[in-house]
């Protein structure tokens, strides 16, 4: 058997699938130019095409083509070499479409194999996120916000080379600089400048040794998989307890309604941007609770609303739609390392919460990766964008 | 459980009686002895026949259901598909077409355990438009699930439809269930038919009983939730389940129902008739059953030994039964209203299913000859039936080619 070469691109349903795409074409076709064969493809389960969904890419090579028919046996690798995560939110772990539950986002590198992620934190941060594992492996990071790259009219920021010049720094076998460079030249629009960008992400990538058990020790869900003769018949699961009133921290008082959620089925890790509300100015409206399209908002015993972050995909909807200016304000995920309810917090200490609240929605708008604030955005928006598109 | 009636001890002789129906009216009395609760329709010939005997019984008072007319048979389909899921006996049904237009429906129904009973009268599919029978239409679920049954006469009909409702809601089984009536030759020809009494039809015929699937408030599930590959492959594995205890099933309540009717059916997957000392026998579904009785009984008055054998289950398909039946005799000549273009020795699909019964269960393989006629509707006549069994009995003497045919044709 000669070597043979796995690498998975992580990133968001629609937003990065273009931008995964080219980068695991890239991988493949950089290999080539040094005589390696290959094949680049998506993990067809994922969907993809849903906003913000958890995704797998994939580029299998191999130095001959036997070793690479080896390679292609398993559809989905379940070890490998290299794992890059295009956006540092989903580090908290990934929960493919239908099912599946919650995920380690580096349950598949291998023993001693990398991960690169895109992110403007360090790894030290990173590893509040990051599951613990039982084997070593090494973390490095690309500096830089989740790409759009290749969607529609979002700018190409660089991020699919950047990431082919890491790749030569933390796997030289896959391919050399020579090689991914020729690729870059030759087969990217753009190739001058844009081998530059590689070249200099070749020579800052660094990563540092994660030990054994270092990281995030929160378990994940565990999923059972029924023997045949076990699963209910028709098609059909049991249906969750209806749930009820929630107890006011303070007042000791019952009130509201909380339904209980799946705690199999979350969907939290779609979300890259989270709802923070403030309970304060809230009037009630009920317009987040109605318009949610997945239920994730409860009725809190004093009136207001917050949402469950366990169920909450993060599309913003609730933000465009409340109608009190910075009420329900979408910030970015990475700020967080919990789901914990943002209302229990509120009715601990108000004062504290409102000063937290004020210095995190702050900057919230910089860091913002998709999604309208308002209704109207777009077409307000559409016009400046589009001249954008044509420039470029 | 199994739904086994009680044992009878009865002296009191319940009242029969009799009426000249149509095998369609012969469904809908069915359908009012069972005290379906909810039935969908939409027209379509020849199954628009059981509608209007229905929508009629509900305006005469004598059924208290549900008559909805649905604005297609996608909808017609899908609407009983959840009213049964609710716990409600239903009927429904369809023709050509209008079945395949039913399709989506029809293809999610078995893996929710939906114990539907629908008639298909069988109508050649367009085009060109045609009114007349062919058996595609049916046969089109053959690999979804459904159970699938083909009967020859108005008697026939009610009685099955009875049984249809039995099985099909008994816990093991919980699949859809279509019963086929020739258009025309069965679905607007009148016959004498005896129609059992109401009691005797309630010893027969528990009440639904949907269990933990039932779709209730008090029973809160989610039925059809995405899966993927983690799960579908399970899934499937209980359907097949099903499919392998269908025949003991069927066994079962055929006894039941001639302890309950005293009518007797024998075997219940398929009818042979003069089959004993037979040297050659043709097999087919449905109507065609009667000229070739009638030439049989010609040709035996010549002294030709031959015999019939009349399919009536094709879903569960009985194989290894038919085929140690079919391994006595020294050539079987099917004959069949369907087509299967492009199927090995482009043969019609009865043919071609019962090859792979005879290649996996008969000692011996007699020659299985093909005969397609009577499509869209056109009459097998006992000249039609003469020249099949002359054929057959050539085969039986070493001449087995070709191996499919047309019968009945120009030219």
């Amino acid at each position: 058997m000669g070597q043979l070469f796995a690498v998975e691109v992580i990133g968001r349903g629609i937003f990065q699938d273009t931008l995964a795409k080219n980068i695991t074409r890239g991988i493949v076709l950089a290999a080539h130019n040094e005589g390696k064969l290959g094949i680049s493809f998506g993990r067809y389960g994922d969907s993809p095409e849903r906003n913000g969904i958890p995704a797998k890419k994939f580029a299998i090579v191999a130095s001959d083509d036997q070793t690479l028919q080896l390679g292609m046996a398993h559809y989905q690798p379940s070890q490998v070499d290299l794992s890059i995560v295009l956006d540092d939110t989903l580090t908290k772990g990934m929960e493919a479409w239908a099912w599946d539950g919650v995920h380690a986002i580096n349950e598949a590198v291998k023993r001693g194999g990398t991960m690169i992620v895109v992110s403007l934190q360090d790894e030290e941060a990173l590893l509040k996120f990051i599951h613990r594992r039982k084997e070593p492996y090494k973390l490095g990071i690309v500096k830089g916000l989740a790409s759009f790259s290749g969607l529609w009219v979002y700018k190409d920021d660089h991020t699919d080379v950047r990431i082919l010049g890491a790749i030569t720094k933390a796997l030289p076998e896959l391919f050399g600089w020579k090689s991914v460079e020729k690729y870059i030249k030759e087969k990217v629009k753009g190739g001058e400048l844009k081998a530059e960008s590689a070249r200099k992400a070749y020579e800052r990538f660094s990563s540092v040794e994660i030990p054994a058990g270092k990281g995030n020790a929160e378990p994940l869900p565990k999923f059972d998989l029924l023997k045949w003769e076990d699963m209910r018949l028709g098609t059909s699961v049991t249906g969750q307890p209806q749930g009820g009133p929630i107890e006011d921290p303070v007042t000791h008082t019952l009130g509201g309604h909380k339904p209980i959620r799946n705690d199999k089925f979350m969907k939290y890790t779609t979300r890259s941007q989270r709802p923070v509300i403030n309970f304060q100015t809230c009037t009630k409206c009920t317009l987040c609770w109605l318009n949610c399209p997945d239920g994730s908002f409860d009725v809190m015993p004093d009136g207001t609303y917050d949402a469950d972050l366990n169920g909450c995909c993060g599309c913003g909807i609730c933000e465009a739609i409340c109608p009190v200016e910075n009420c329900i304000t979408m910030v970015s995920e990475s700020k967080f390392d919990s789901n914990d309810s943002e209302w229990l917090r509120f009715k601990k200490s108000k004062d504290e919460y409102l000063t937290w609240l004020d210095a995190t929605i702050k900057n919230a708008e910089k860091e913002r990766t998709h999604g309208f604030r308002y209704r109207g955005q777009y077409q307000k928006d559409a016009p400046a964008a589009l001249e954008l598109a044509q420039k470029s | 459980m199994a739904t086994l009636t009680a044992p009878v001890k009865e002296t009191r002789k319940f009242e029969e009686q009799e009426a000249l129906i149509t095998g369609s009216e012969a469904i809908a009395v069915a359908c009012k002895l069972a005290n379906v609760d909810v039935i969908t329709a939409y027209p379509i010939r020849p199954y628009d026949t059981v509608m209007q005997y229905m929508s009629q019984l509900v305006a005469d008072g004598e059924l208290d259901c549900e008559f909805i007319v649905a604005e297609g048979e996608h909808s017609q389909f899908e609407i009983v598909k959840h009213a049964s899921a609710c716990g409600a006996r239903t009927f429904c049904g369809s023709s050509g077409v209008g079945w395949m237009y039913a399709m989506e429906a029809l293809t999610v129904t078995p893996a929710l355990r939906i114990p539907l009973v629908a008639l298909v009268g069988n109508r050649t599919l367009d085009d060109p438009g045609a009114f007349g029978v062919e058996h595609n239409d049916a046969l089109s679920v053959r690999d979804l699930g459904w159970m699938l049954v083909w009967v020859d006469n108005a008697q026939e009909a009610l009685d099955t439809a009875l049984i249809a409702y039995r099985v099909a809601e008994d816990r093991r089984m919980f699949v859809p269930l279509a019963i086929s009536c020739d258009g025309a030759f069965l679905t607007h020809s009148q016959s004498l038919v005896k129609i059992p009494a109401a009691e005797q039809v309630k010893k027969f015929l528990p009440r639904y009983d949907r269990g933990d699937l039932l779709l209730h408030p008090d029973n809160v599930i989610s039925v059809a939730p995405q899966a993927n590959e983690d799960w579908v492959m399970e899934m499937r594995r209980q359907n097949y389940a099903v499919t392998e205890r269908a025949c003991d099933v069927i066994r079962e309540v055929y006894a039941d129902f001639e302890r309950i009717f005293g009518r007797k059916y024998g075997n219940p997957f398929f009818e042979e008739y003069r089959t004993e000392d037979a040297e050659i026998v043709l097999l087919g579904m449905g109507t065609l059953s009667t000229p070739v009785k009638v030439t049989i009984d010609k040709l035996r008055q010549q002294g030709k030994k031959a015999g019939f054998v009349r399919l009536r289950w094709f879903r569960p398909f009985a194989g290894k039964e038919i085929a140690k039946s079919l391994e006595r005799f020294k050539a079987v000549g099917v004959i069949e209203r369907d087509l299967s273009l492009g199927s090995p020795d482009l043969s019609g699909v009865v043919a071609t299913e019962l090859r792979s019964a005879m290649y996996s269960h008969a000692k011996t393989r007699p020659p299985v000859l093909d005969f397609l006629c009577g499509l869209g509707g056109r009459e097998v006549t006992v000249e039609d039936v003469e020249k099949i069994t002359d054929l057959t009995f050539q085969a039986a003497k070493g001449k087995a080619e070709p191996l499919t045919q047309w019968i009945g044709l120009r030219g």
